[in-house]
């Protein structure tokens, strides 16, 4: 194979410097590092934090899949996955099963992680207090202090206004008894699996920041104790591969209110569909 | 001063970038994991100084990290080994991104940066080399720990003191010939 590319396209200074980041990350889980995010061939928003992680990660025997909102193959988690095939020369999958470093945007798969992979996230704002006090200087000050009041604030005023904590996704949760951490936008049924044998490695690039949550970590979602955290999903049954326990999408089917449920981690639905599972429109696995 | 310039140039790794990924992957999973040993053993930097800890020292630190020398890795050989394959500058120990030594030789702890209160991750890391090293000895519990684990630790009360200036404090490496565990600050020790 020609080489175009140093191994994994980033120069070396500047893995180590990420990779010096991920360590105090482990140290101190849920605490953001700042670290010096660089330019990537891809615009912001399309994961350059998690690539960037991804990157200082990989090594050559790795297997490596990458899932959009938990498909395989949208655009984004297809040019992410042929640019580590081009660049680090990884072998790729789209099962989960067989990966040893996953990247995400906005999902954990439904699979249970083992303690040999690796979840990379993509995150966009990595701080869960930023919309709620935009100065950096404050909040570095708030988490320094504990001082996470304004975020039950922010969750009572969601009860008082809705009946019910309303915050659906990228659902705050405190790790290890000390950090308040952002999940990253995945949906709050995702939370609880949050605490995995596997190393959780967060990469957020415009904002120059990354965070780790290291196997088995205790991480609680914030609640209160007469309105206790509830994971949600869609109360339907996925359409193609009849599952109950997986993350739905809704997808509209035409313009006469028509619609179907389907399970949002495409890998999942496909192994349950190949072991003869059929959902009320699937079809018979041929 | 032949000799000295040999010693310098030879022990690098052969292949930096795969080589690097894969011990940088070692050196996360035994971060992520306190009380796991894995093997670390690609480097051959001067004596005294182990292959994990050389291996460790050429994947981590680069100009940008001022490196503190302690005790009999403080040498000519072990100078110019570090400046030649990284860059890294020798500092003192209050300005040190990274220190190695023997545990005795990096004593006193309090020497090292902990961190500010905004900026935990201004901490220090200190590689520290012992003569054996084994899942015996001072119960582990935190982050990255099933139930507990168990390594055999210099002195478990300092780092059980280590570990009450959580979020600030030092992490830890432990390097023993071409074998590598660690220990970050969030871990709670007792006495097995």
């Amino acid at each position: 194979m020609t080489q175009d590319y140093n191994f994994a396209y980033l120069d070396e200074q500047t893995k180590r410097m990420i990779r010096r980041a991920i360590l105090k990350g482990l140290a101190v889980p849920g605490y953001q590092v700042p670290f010096a995010s660089r330019e990537m061939p891809m615009p912001y928003g399309w994961g350059t934090g998690g690539v960037q992680v991804s990157a200082a990660t990989l090594t050559p025997e790795d297997t490596f899949k990458v899932i959009d909102q938990g498909s395989d193959d949208t655009t984004n988690a297809v040019s992410i996955r042929k640019f580590f095939e081009k660049t680090a020369g990884v072998a790729v999958t789209e099962e989960t099963e067989k990966a040893s470093v996953i990247q995400t945007r906005h999902r954990i798969p439904e699979a249970a992680l083992r303690e040999d992979q690796i979840l990379v996230y993509q995150v966009p704002i990595p701080e869960p207090l930023r919309f709620l006090e935009p100065r950096e200087t404050e909040t570095r000050k708030m988490h320094s202090l504990q001082e996470y009041g304004l975020m039950h604030v922010k969750l009572y005023e969601d009860i008082s206004q809705h009946g019910a904590i309303a915050t659906a996704y990228a659902y705050p949760v405190r790790v290890s008894d000390r950090y308040v951490m952002d999940p990253s936008p995945i949906p709050k049924f995702d939370n609880p699996k949050l605490e995995m044998a596997a190393i959780q490695l967060f990469g957020a690039g415009r904002e120059q920041r990354i965070y780790a949550v290291p196997p088995y970590t205790k991480v609680v979602s914030l609640d209160f104790e007469d309105y206790p955290f509830e994971p949600t999903k869609a109360d339907h049954a996925c359409d193609l591969c009849g599952a109950e326990d997986s993350y739905l999408d809704e997808v509209i089917l035409d313009d006469a209110g028509n619609r179907m449920f389907v399970c949002s981690d495409t890998d999942y639905c496909r192994s349950r569909r190949e072991a003869g599972h059929v959902g009320r429109l699937g079809e018979e696995a041929a | 001063m032949t000799a000295t310039a040999t010693t310098a140039i030879a022990g690098g790794f052969s292949d930096p970038a795969i080589e690097s990924a894969r011990a940088f992957r070692a050196a996360m999973n035994v971060m992520a994991r306190p009380g796991e040993i894995r093997d670390l053993d690609m480097a051959r930097p001067p004596a005294p100084l182990s292959a994990a800890a050389g291996t460790l020292l050429l994947t981590l630190c680069d100009p940008e990290t001022g490196v503190h020398l302690a005790g009999a890795c403080d040498s000519a050989e072990m100078r110019g080994w570090l400046a030649f394959h990284t860059g890294a500058p020798v500092v003192s120990a209050d300005r040190a991104g990274f220190a190695v030594g023997r545990w005795a030789d990096l004593l006193p702890l309090d020497r090292f940066r902990i961190g500010t209160p905004e900026y935990p991750d201004r901490s220090a890391t200190l590689i520290v080399e012992l003569e054996a090293l084994q899942q015996a000895g001072a119960s582990l519990r935190g982050p990255g720990i099933k139930d507990s684990a168990a390594l055999s630790l210099p002195d478990p009360a300092a780092l059980a003191g280590n570990a009450m200036l959580y979020p600030l404090g030092l992490d830890f490496f432990f390097t023993c010939g071409g074998r590598i565990a660690a220990l970050p600050r969030s871990t709670q020790i007792s006495e097995g």
